[in-house]
């Protein structure tokens, strides 16, 4: 793997609970995020997947400084950004760009587009000339596949997925190096989406970016993504190359996501096993001892109420396509992804096994 | 939904697959604008919510009229004489209530005075009194009530109880107590007593409209690109957050002036020989059979004036939102 | 059939214009039968669905044409007070935001138990044990003391748990469910479509499910209307339009999706928007976002062609796109 560009370790976020009207009193804690760690190469597409209140947009937000951990680091080539203020701060933040998931708040409604893609330019002046930046704001218009003569427009004239260009545009002018996009398609029509994602696929290409790709639709991120962590209440439960979490997922959750994703093909009902998980996902301001999920888990046994279990590669797997981390106690293989086709199969057996396929096609 | 064509633009994209004739790359289906038009050649200088707003606005026929109607009140009110040749304080008891007459045509009031001549004369003191007390509560309560909504924490505690004890003080009680160890006869103390008790209202307003505005992702967004809090609030937070503010200090304005009216019937806001609408109105509606018209015209250059600002708040904050373009 | 939708036509009036948001649709469904309806935003299928829910604001909306026949009476013809009477008893909608169409300040039983108390004119305290029966039949955990809880206590699962025992309650012959899941997280929303399934089956009632996830379709539906532009494109059995759509807009959506199963390379996107309903396309309304389209298709618009017995599409070029 290429060396990392990004590298998180032991990442937090609690917000605190508090009680009274003008002396507030600390009373507990939510644990949004609560121990993540990974890494992100460069020109690698980092898919994040999770269903509500997992923590995956937390994490997101620390990434771009937009909230600051309670414990552990952020390391951009190697320094910690999580410990950064003022000019250094500032210089980060050009490497490291969001993409937002509403199109509908995340454009300022008072602003022209063209004042919008250049304010990044305002405010690091540095990066482009003053008499440059108008025709730069229409080249990235150009880069995201919108007409460069739209920038006296504002937000409320484009549709949904115009307005994702504009925002990926933004988070373009900079050309950083790294993009965290949380759910950037999820509020967009299906037709559409579809559009969005073929232009980030090529756009990653083109600026050799690397992405965070955080999303709860486990196909978008498939598609998209290199590798996959999946999230459940504040912690990476399994993380590994995609072809390793789809096809050989081990930890029971993913399991359970996985089959709970309903496949466009009606063939497949009648034969397909489905996991369906009692209950909800406890609240994160007082989550379960030991493992997480062990509430929800139809293998809980009594160890997983009183040892966390770590993210590793379990000594089952240590070696063969399974092996990836994944924090389960009695992890174990299973295939709940339906195999395709002879040729669908295929194709997936080659991106699995291919260096870096998600960036070489 | 799209928007309704600006006449004179050119339509980018009649008809779906509009647009395809414009750049785009290979890889990327341009899309079709969702309506609207370009409204200036594609050259043209660039533009900023301001500068449209403004051209909006000048061709606003509600603008314009308040506008005028305004700056006829501000012209009047520094120079009273050049439409009014009479003197406000010569009054004749024996033409007391009587009606309009050649030379005056708004009658004279219950103390003989011409009710024409007040009624310009007072201008000056009734729509300075509206117009700084607005001011004033508009600059410190959002200033204040932005602040305390962006920046939360301890400060917005201490500001949310602070504008509760406020709330709390009667209007009126609170002007008999304060302005009555008030000696001398300027408007300011008047307006430092409707400041005193008004910014609360104001800083509330901006206060929640701060924090509507401050959750959403386009000032997440421009956090995450660096930019500072000042940036934030100047031009991010403050333009989608001021709609309610001028709203409702334009409405204020025109209680403002009635409340100089209040404090002055009481005897603790402006006082003879000062000339207001406040005090005419008061001093008339004793006599609201006899001479109606002493009560009429005051009120109405009141409610005229009141009118006026409300329909220029209104135009500001239409053309302070692109969406209704 | 128990539902028919014939030819309806619905419109908005608004300040700039009409909108034109539902354009001939017909559809019908059985008892005991699922019929999905797919589209994206501005398709015009949650319109019908509100139209035949008797729902539709009106003004705005104006209902210019067309009949829905329910057990062979014609509900737009039916004064408002007989229609009041089918709704709920006889015909129930779930919707997309639980949280918005519960009472924050009623209780879930208080709310359940109004259904009896309205329609069946139980006394409180029947409708209360009837409300914790319902609850038990959704499998909400310990119905009994929840039913004093208010919508907030509940989670999103649990809350649209909550709007199917409502709609339930009277055991309609006829359930809308206006994108159920949507607002749900994946593994939630498996729990709460087989319950959906389940009891459809238990009460043999009819489903109308609107949504625009290609996956809960293939998942669940029996038969599928696609609609674009306010109109039906392509209707017919689930496994027929997934194995060879005959429609280039269903072809469309299901080559645009990414899919769990396969990794693919670049997904094909359907150029350009959804039509402006103030200014939809002459001819077929698709044809300018379709590689298909031919000079025919600027003009006329194509009517619904059989392509089979229970199976309708309507493109001019049906047979090229279910070949090709």
């Amino acid at each position: 793997m290429a060396e990392p560009i990004l590298e998180v370790s032991g990442l937090v976020k609690h917000y605190p609970l508090t009680r009274g009207i003008l002396f507030k009193k600390q009373i507990g804690a939510v644990r949004a995020v609560d121990g993540v760690d990974f890494d992100l190469a460069r020109g690698e597409t980092l898919g994040i997947v999770g269903e509500s209140g997992c923590g995956k947009s937390t994490v997101a937000k620390m990434l771009v400084n937009l909230e600051r951990p309670t414990a552990g680091s952020i390391r951009y080539q190697g320094e910690d950004i999580t410990k950064l203020s003022g000019r250094a701060l500032k210089t980060v933040r050009r490497n490291i760009q969001m993409v937002f998931q509403d199109p509908y708040t995340s454009l300022n409604p008072r602003m022209t587009v063209g004042d919008i893609i250049g304010e990044p330019y305002d405010i690091h002046p540095e990066a482009a000339p003053k008499g440059d930046r108008r025709r730069r704001v229409q080249d990235l218009l150009d880069v995201v596949g919108l007409n460069p003569e739209y920038v006296n427009r504002y937000p409320h004239q484009f549709s949904g997925g115009q307005r994702q260009r504009i925002g990926i545009a933004r988070g373009l002018a900079l050309r950083p190096e790294v993009i965290v996009a949380d759910e950037p398609v999820s509020a967009l029509d299906v037709s559409v989406q579809a559009q969005v994602i073929n232009l980030m696929e090529r756009l990653q290409d083109e600026f050799d970016l690397s992405y965070i790709f955080i999303a709860h639709d486990l196909s978008i991120v498939r598609h998209i993504s290199d590798r996959v962590g999946v999230m459940y209440l504040g912690r990476i439960v399994e993380i590994g190359r995609d072809a390793e979490i789809y096809d050989h997922p081990t930890h029971p959750y993913t399991q359970a996501l996985l089959s709970a994703v309903p496949v466009p093909d009606p063939e497949a009902r009648e034969h397909r096993e489905r996991i369906i998980l009692a209950g909800d996902v406890p609240s994160p301001a007082n989550p379960p001892s030991g493992c997480r999920f062990r509430t929800r888990c139809w293998k809980a046994r009594e160890r997983c109420e009183l040892e966390m279990p770590p993210l590793a590669v379990p000594a089952v797997f240590a070696a063969g396509p399974a092996a990836h981390d994944s924090a389960c106690h009695f992890a174990e293989a299973k295939q709940v992804v339906p195999a395709e086709t002879a040729e669908n199969a295929g194709t997936a057996e080659n991106a699995g096994t291919a260096e870096n396929a998600g960036t070489a096609e | 939904m799209p928007e309704p064509n600006e006449p004179e633009g050119v339509v980018a994209g009649t008809g779906a697959g509009g647009g395809m004739g414009l750049a785009a790359s290979e890889a990327v289906t341009l899309e079709r604008p969702s309506g609207g038009a370009e409204r200036t050649a594609p050259q043209g200088k660039p533009r900023s919510l301001w500068s449209d707003a403004w051209r909006d606005l000048r061709g606003d026929p509600v603008f314009v009229i308040s506008g005028l109607v305004i700056l006829f009140l501000v012209v009047i009110s520094l120079w009273p004489s050049v439409i009014a040749s009479g003197n406000p304080l010569k009054c004749d008891l024996a033409k007391a209530q009587e009606g309009s007459q050649p030379g005056h045509p708004f009658g004279y009031d219950g103390q003989g005075c011409d009710v024409y001549t007040r009624t310009v004369y007072g201008a000056r003191n009734s729509v300075a009194v509206g117009v700084c007390a607005t001011l004033g509560v508009a600059v410190l309560g959002s200033v204040l009530g932005g602040l305390a909504g962006f920046f939360g924490g301890i400060w917005d505690s201490v500001l949310s109880r602070t504008t509760d004890i406020f709330f709390a003080i009667p209007v009126v009680l609170g002007g008999l107590v304060l302005l009555s160890v008030v000696t001398g006869s300027t408007i300011w103390p008047v307006i430092g007593f409707m400041v005193l008790l008004g910014w609360p209202q104001i800083s509330r307003i901006a206060r929640g409209s701060v924090i509507t505005a401050r959750q959403n992702d386009y000032v997440q967004a421009a956090r995450a690109l660096g930019a500072s809090n000042s940036r934030l609030l100047l031009r991010h937070i403050a333009p989608n957050a001021v709609a309610p503010v001028i709203v409702v200090a334009t409405i204020a304005l025109g209680t403002y002036i009635a409340l100089e009216a209040t404090l002055s019937y009481l005897g603790v806001g402006l006082k003879p020989p000062t000339v207001s609408w406040g005090i005419d109105i008061s001093a008339a509606s004793p006599y609201i059979r006899n001479a109606p018209h002493a009560l009429l015209w005051p009120s109405g250059a009141l409610a005229l004036t009141v009118l006026a600002f409300i329909m220029l708040g209104d135009a500001v904050r239409d053309a302070l939102d692109p969406k209704l373009r | 059939m128990l539902l028919e939708v014939r030819d309806l036509y619905v419109e908005f009036r608004t300040r700039d214009g009409v909108a034109k948001a539902v354009n001939g649709v017909g559809y019908g469904v059985d008892a005991g039968e699922t019929l999905a309806v797919l589209g994206e935003s501005g398709s015009g299928k949650s319109v019908t669905a509100q139209t035949i829910m008797g729902i539709l604001d009106v003004p705005p909306g104006r209902i210019t044409g067309g009949e829905v026949l329910f057990q062979g009476k014609d509900l737009l013809t039916l004064k408002e007070e007989e229609r009041r009477k089918v709704r709920g008893a006889q015909m129930a909608m779930i919707f997309q935001d639980a949280l918005s169409s519960l009472n924050p300040v009623l209780s879930v039983g208080d709310q359940l138990g109004e259904m009896f108390v309205v329609h069946r004119g139980l006394s409180r305290k029947d409708a209360r044990a009837r409300a914790i029966e319902l609850m038990d039949r959704v499998r909400i955990p310990g119905a009994g003391q929840r039913v004093r809880d208010y919508p907030h206590q509940f989670s999103g699962g649990m809350r649209q748990r909550i709007m199917i025992a409502m709609a339930l309650a009277l055991e309609p012959a006829l359930i809308i469910a206006d994108e159920p899941t949507t607002a749900l997280d994946v593994t939630v929303q498996a729990q709460v479509m087989d319950l959906l399934a389940e009891l459809q089956r238990e009460y043999d009632m009819g489903l109308i499910l609107i949504t625009h996830d290609l996956g809960v379709v293939a998942d669940v539906a029996d038969r599928i209307a696609v609609m674009y532009a306010g109109r039906i494109v392509e209707s017919a059995p689930v496994h027929d339009v997934y194995k060879a759509p005959a429609h280039p807009y269903t072809r469309g959506l299901l080559d645009s999706i990414p899919r769990l199963d396969q990794k693919g390379r670049e997904l094909y996107a359907i150029k350009g928007l959804p039509p402006n309903l103030m200014d939809i396309p002459p001819g077929c309304a698709f044809h300018p976002r379709c590689p298909m389209a031919q000079d025919v298709c600027r003009t006329d618009e194509p009517p619904l062609y059989e392509v089979s017995e229970d199976r309708g599409s309507a493109c001019h070029f049906w047979r090229e796109c279910l070949h090709g």
